[in-house]
């Protein structure tokens, strides 16, 4: 109603045009701000340093902000490494720092002695110079070499094709279009297959995510309409209570059997080169059962406690049962609402990781009980990686929710 | 026939041994374009009266007529105005008049009822802060905001529930005259719920005292009869105005005396206790672990 209006009948002269741009300055204040909003706080002394804001106390700030966590972490590294020398069995041991590093990049740090001699036993320096360097058995290194392997597949695909298509002309060329006919379909057979190659880590991570999503997506449909009931009506807590307390304890790995019936029962076995697989919907549907909860208390909550004071403005203005919960109710309820998302997301991504290992789900849980199970040196640091890598993404999952709930929380009126 | 009337009504709340009344045998007269203000102490039912105009409560006993017709519930014809102002939070100015015109308005069209949204708007004297949210909104502004939203439904009674009392003193007198401006054009029947007296005299046409209940009765009215518009220097200095003013007074006063005649408790008496001087004694906590106290509270 009030945005920029712009005139296409007349264009301004370029003088307006120049003195409305420089009236556009940089405000250091409402930038970090806007940053603190969207919880990249870290950021703001950053901003204010920009617009020159009090320099010495951003410095300050960026320096205690960034120096502190990371003594932190090399303390925790420090510890690690110690640590990793002194527990060890004859088959087992605690993964040095270096090892972890090695197990996701595949290559040694020069300064160190390698971390797995036995990896480069019988090998000639360069190493593993067939695949980048990269030792294959590591996750860089084996996504590296799916990826050269899928590109050599697809040459020798390429190259059946246009042997078939070859042959075919020759056929046509002769005369015998039956035997024409049966070249190009085989030609066109081998041009739609598509490379069948192991998951690597990466597309673990993909199809965590998506499982997560469809868990707490499904999570979220469910729970808050059923919240919104037990806000509303008394009765319906009532009556809801007992099964919400009774199911919202429980773990994740009691759920799977209930869950693997369900989907075994209502999804038809996919094709084998779906991503769709039974096992991503049990897994999800576990996420879903244990991340509801959150969601619905909170929705519940937020719905009972709505401002009786807005609720009375309804009733004076006499508003209908749907803009009684549209323009009010859910909006009152919102923060709350968002509160419970943000930690539903936090349980469903707690809770994929057994999900997965149970469902054998292609996801990061399975990632994490394939190297359990193998037994090989370098399994236990891999897991290491996974554990870094799970719980960076469950922080990006609770940053972005967290960045949701601050847009939706309104200033609250304070008398 | 009065154009509202509460004949004989009794509220209360609670059920059983819990049962207190709030209001007793209420009777009560308003005339058509009649200014009338309430006066009582806080907590002594003031609002439940407003309520039960407004149609948000039942009365238990007795019936509340306007224009003729007996309250079942909320209507739009009868404005009330929230003490807390009653804003959503998560609309601005314009929306949340929007939401009452939307409601009592619903058949007309858009454009006819923006035209209803400014108009009220204006008429507080709000259409700079149009496109602000509560929250941005300074006390007066958000109670300017709370009555336009009211008078936006074109209201024949407007109840004012103590809209002033969370203001400063010289918002009040503000908003006041601007409440006086728009009853003295659109000519609705006002009543105004306040505490304070001289507030009353300066508005209204009677002054209607709440004496202290459990349950509450209404006092002897007293008639202000000034001309209008009414000079608020001129009126304060007037001999006749100290009379009305010292009336109600005396009532309200007489009222407190009653109730703690009736209540029986004497005065409590409090300790008489120094403060301790923490500037000379430290305290020496460690990891929250309190030293016993030292005697340094002393009676006299």
């Amino acid at each position: 109603m009030n945005g920029a209006v712009v005139d296409t009948t007349t264009a301004p002269p370029e003088g307006a045009v120049k003195a409305k741009k420089s009236k556009f300055t940089y405000n250091p204040n409402r930038v970090a701000h806007t940053l603190n909003k969207l919880g990249l706080g870290y950021f703001s002394p950053f901003a204010r340093l920009i617009g020159k804001d009090e320099p010495a106390k951003q410095l300050r700030e960026i320096a205690l902000n960034t120096l502190l966590p990371i003594v932190a972490f090399a303390g925790f590294v420090i510890a690690w490494a110690v640590l990793a020398k002194a527990v060890q069995t004859d088959s087992v041991q605690i993964p040095s720092p270096h090892q972890a590093w090695y197990a996701l990049t595949g290559t040694a740090i020069p300064a160190f002695s390698h971390p797995f001699p036995e990896s480069i036993e019988g090998l000639e320096a360069p190493y593993f110079a067939d695949n980048d360097g990269m030792d294959p058995k590591s996750i860089n290194g084996f996504a590296q070499a799916e990826k050269l392997a899928e590109k050599e597949y697809m040459i020798s695909q390429q190259e059946r094709v246009d042997k078939f298509l070859a042959r075919s002309e020759e056929a046509a060329a002769e005369g015998d279009t039956e035997k024409a006919a049966k070249y190009k379909e085989n030609s066109e057979m081998f041009a739609s297959k598509t490379y069948q190659g192991n998951k690597t880590f990466y597309d673990q991570i993909w199809i965590s995510l998506l499982t997560v999503a469809i868990g707490f997506i499904v999570a979220t449909v469910v729970a808050v309409p059923i919240g919104v009931l037990c806000g509303i009506s008394p009765m319906f807590n009532i009556a809801m209570n007992p099964l919400i307390q009774l199911f919202k304890p429980v773990s994740p790995l009691a759920w799977f059997p209930i869950v693997f019936v369900f989907t075994t029962w209502g999804i038809a076995t996919p094709p084998s080169d779906s991503i769709w697989q039974r096992a991503l919907f049990t897994s999800a549907g576990v996420v879903m059962l244990c991340s509801l909860w959150p969601t619905l208390i909170n929705t519940a909550v937020g719905v009972a406690s709505v401002d009786k004071d807005h609720l009375n403005v309804a009733k004076v203005l006499k508003l209908g049962w749907a803009k009684r919960i549209g323009k009010i109710v859910l909006p009152a309820s919102l923060p709350l609402i968002f509160t419970g998302l943000r930690l539903s997301i936090g349980v469903g991504w707690m809770v994929l990781i057994a999900a997965d290992m149970m469902a054998q789900n292609q996801g990061l849980g399975k990632f994490v009980w394939d190297m359990y199970q193998n037994g090989d040196t370098m399994s236990t640091a891999q897991i290491i990686v996974a554990v870094f890598v799970i719980g960076a993404i469950g922080f990006f999952l609770d940053r972005i929710m967290l960045v949701c709930q601050r847009l939706v929380t309104f200033e609250e009126q304070n008398i | 026939m009065a154009y509202i009337e509460l004949n004989d009504v009794s509220v209360g709340f609670g059920s059983g041994t819990n049962r207190s009344e709030v209001l007793e045998d209420i009777n009560l007269h308003i005339e058509k374009g009649e200014f009338i203000a309430m006066l009582g102490y806080s907590g002594t039912g003031k609002s439940t009266i407003m309520n039960l105009i407004a149609g948000l409560i039942k009365p238990d006993k007795g019936e509340v007529i306007v224009n003729g017709k007996k309250v079942e519930g909320p209507s739009p014809e009868r404005g009330l105005v929230f003490q807390n102002y009653s804003l959503l939070p998560w609309f601005d100015v314009y929306k949340n008049v929007e939401l009452a015109v939307n409601e009592v308005y619903a058949g007309e069209s858009s454009e006819s009822k923006d035209e209803k949204i400014r108009t009220a708007i204006d008429r507080v004297n709000l259409t700079d802060a149009l496109h602000k949210k509560p929250g941005e909104l300074s006390g007066g502004m958000r109670q300017r905001n709370s009555v336009a939203r009211t008078l936006s439904m074109n209201p024949d009674v407007l109840l004012l529930d103590e809209p002033l009392s969370a203001l400063d003193a010289l918002t009040r007198s503000v908003i006041q005259d601007q409440i006086l401006g728009i009853w003295k054009e659109l000519g609705q029947t006002i009543i105004l719920i306040t505490n304070d007296v001289d507030e009353g005299l300066y508005m209204a046409d009677r002054i209607i005292p709440i004496s202290v209940g459990p349950p509450a009765t209404l006092g002897p009215e007293t008639v202000v009869s000034y001309e209008r518009p009414r000079d608020r220097k001129a009126i304060m200095t007037s001999p006749e105005y100290q009379k009305l003013r010292t009336e109600v007074i005396n009532f309200l006063l007489n009222e407190k005396e009653k109730e703690r005649a009736a209540s029986g408790t004497k005065a409590v008496s409090l300790p008489n206790i120094r403060p301790m001087d923490i500037s000379r004694h430290k305290p020496s906590w460690f990891f929250g672990l309190r030293p016993k106290p030292k005697k340094t509270i002393t009676a006299a």
